[in-house]
């Protein structure tokens, strides 16, 4: 009795029609994620482009008023559209976040990657991913209810939400990131820098901040421009602990209003297609934009690095 | 237990030719390791006083009544069911629309395409800076997409009037699935990378078609890393506010959502009203404390088990490579 031929077998032309089906459902997937950023961008950009291409809207909300000095009163009889206070309130935030998160966390990430014991590093992660794990809302939640009080019993300062608080709690949203990637990066540079440094009879220390710091450089720039991303478009700590108002001074302990947090309190009370609408989208896309060039940044820098300690 | 002692490194040449420098390293090295550790504790003090402050604030307020009750009196009795359900069925559909499409990708990232191909380079991209978009322009992503422009083209083919080209919390879900896209395809990609090349080569060599050995073979082993993957996406969407306030998050409502195009009640933006628009906060308070400590939970919970479901896979593939 002759065996069936092996490759004529009936289920075949189902079997690779549905292989077809899958790699068409599989590329769409994976398009969909392009897709997906290129969308953001456009339908963002669309409902902004009035307050470039439309006449009504240019006469309310135009380019040389966004970008004159002035007040921040979109709602009233003379509206004004001055982005400079909300720029000044990012700005503010931002800098608090970054001053006081990133020592911190490239401190914390060479303990993890130089000095810590075994045991401490394994407990540091989870710890760190606790951190990572609060949601922004609670953040800005702590930061409202509990921290603005400890720091106006601390500082004396008249309005209980500033650019300070803000930017503290900001801070802490953004330790963990920044903190990941630094140790990504310390971790990334070869064991053999470090055992050569050793070898030649430097300290621990020496080898920490004259080796290791320096070869990983480059990461932590990175870490810290993802963090500055992820500081200038965080909305709800803002949004709840910064006092909400438009004002430009660069004292750090006046309330500020920032560009994230003008959309969030904003866009649900506006007309849809108003001048003001538009602009609240202008905002969006300013931030979209920003944040895009600093993560296409440490992107860049990353995989700089990351060419330079293989190649080495 | 080793057997033989422990040896510490001797001092170098120099320093034994100098042993007052070898004191000075010693110094700077104790020095170094108290600041760089001090920096670390201060870390491991936020989170403490940050986790403390709201666990002895709430912990009296979460009663069985407090989770299933209605709120009452404008929101400063009562309890926060319709929230919890709300988030619930939010991330249950953000879930059914993000974890076909970010498992397929990933598929498509690891085991289709080419790595150096141009489109692997795109999809590559565009996941890394898919993740770095702030929330809020999600949320107006949504608005401008969703509502206004997919909603009121499904509103006007129907021709009955506003029904999709309003807030709802399809939009809502659909919005914060994209938001965690990367998520679960950073996962599911790191999952795909620990089953052996020998697991696809054996079912290719047994006649298996690609997608056979995709769908039978590789996407089982990979299982605790989608899982991952989708917890951790859940754990994010149910604490993420800023895309839902203008796709479909409702200040208030007295029923739940039963349809697509209803609004719906949630955790963080509960927390946020309550925090904001109270017209006595220190009647809220407690309220407040009890509806944080609730999301608090419901993340953690699920972030902890993604961490031990993760732990195991790289664990697995470290017995591996």
């Amino acid at each position: 009795m002759a065996a069936p031929p092996l490759l004529a077998r009936p289920v075949d032309h189902r079997r690779r029609r549905i292989d077809r089906v899958a790699e068409i459902a599989i590329a769409a997937s994976a398009l969909l994620t392009v897709t997906g950023i290129v969308l953001i961008f456009v339908f963002v950009f669309r409902e902004a482009m009035p307050v470039l291409f439309d006449r009504d809207t240019r006469l309310e909300a135009n380019l040389a008023k966004f970008f004159s000095p002035g007040g921040w009163q979109p709602v009233s009889d003379h509206p004004k559209y001055s982005f400079i206070p909300l720029l000044v309130g990012s700005l503010k935030a931002t800098l608090v976040a970054v001053v006081t998160a990133v020592p911190i966390a490239v401190l914390a990430a060479l303990y993890t990657a130089e000095f810590a014991p075994r045991a401490i590093r394994e407990l540091l992660k989870p710890v760190v991913e606790l951190l990572a794990g609060i949601p922004s809302v609670v953040l800005g939640f702590f930061a409202l209810i509990v921290l603005a009080s400890v720091l106006q019993a601390i500082t004396g300062s008249p309005s209980r939400l500033n650019a300070f608080n803000a930017g503290l709690a900001l801070g802490f949203s953004i330790i963990p990131v920044v903190y990941s990637v630094s140790e990504d990066a310390l971790r990334a540079v070869p064991a053999s820098y470090r055992e050569a440094s050793l070898a030649l009879g430097a300290s621990a220390w020496q080898t920490a901040f004259r080796v290791t710091l320096p070869a990983a450089w480059a990461g932590i720039f990175a870490a810290v421009m993802l963090g500055l991303g992820r500081a200038v478009g965080e909305t709800m700590i803002v949004l709840m602990a910064s006092g909400n108002a438009a004002i430009t001074s660069w004292s750090a302990f006046d309330s500020i209003r920032t560009m994230s947090a003008t959309i969030a309190a904003e866009l649900a009370e506006v007309v849809v297609g108003s001048p003001h609408y538009s602009t609240l989208f202008f905002i969006g896309s300013l931030l979209f934009a920003i944040t895009f060039v600093l993560n296409v940044a440490a992107g860049l820098m990353v995989e700089r690095m990351r060419r330079r300690l293989a190649g080495a | 237990m080793s057997v033989l002692p422990q040896v510490a490194p001797g001092p170098s040449v120099r320093e034994l030719a100098n042993p007052s420098r070898r004191a000075a390293q010693a110094g700077w090295n104790v020095l170094w390791t108290g600041v760089t550790g001090l920096a670390t504790l201060w870390i491991v003090l936020i989170v403490g006083v940050i986790l403390g402050t709201i666990v002895i604030g709430g912990w009296r307020t979460v009663t069985p009544t407090f989770l299933l009750g209605n709120p009452e009196n404008g929101m400063t009795e009562g309890g926060i069911f319709p929230a919890i359900f709300g988030t619930v069925l939010l991330v249950v559909l953000m879930i059914l629309a993000v974890l076909p499409v970010g498992v397929l990708a990933a598929v498509y990232l690891h085991e289709y395409a080419r790595a150096t191909s141009p489109i692997t380079k795109a999809v590559r991209f565009a996941v890394n800076n898919l993740a770095g978009v702030p929330s809020i322009v999600f949320g107006l992503f949504g608005l401008g997409f969703f509502i206004q422009f997919v909603g009121r083209g499904i509103d006007g083919a129907l021709g009955q009037g506003v029904l999709f080209g309003q807030p709802a919390i399809v939009w809502a879900a659909l919005t914060l699935a994209l938001l965690n896209l990367p998520v679960v395809i950073v996962s599911t990609e790191e999952a795909l990378r620990a089953v052996p090349r020998s697991s696809r080569e054996g079912a290719l060599a047994l006649g298996a078609t690609r997608w056979q050995t995709v769908w039978h073979v590789v996407l089982p082993q990979a299982l605790p890393g989608v899982l991952t993957g989708a917890i951790l996406s859940v754990s994010r969407g149910a604490g993420e506010v800023a895309p839902i306030l203008f796709t479909g998050a409702a200040y208030y409502l007295p029923y739940l959502p039963s349809a697509l195009t209803d609004q719906f009640m949630e955790l963080g933006y509960h927390i946020y009203v309550l925090a904001t628009q109270s017209p006595n906060v220190e009647q809220t308070l407690p309220l407040l404390y009890g509806t944080v400590l609730v999301l608090l939970v419901l993340t953690f919970a699920l972030n902890f088990t993604a961490i031990v479901l993760r732990a195991r896979l790289r664990r697995r593939m470290g017995l591996r490579d």
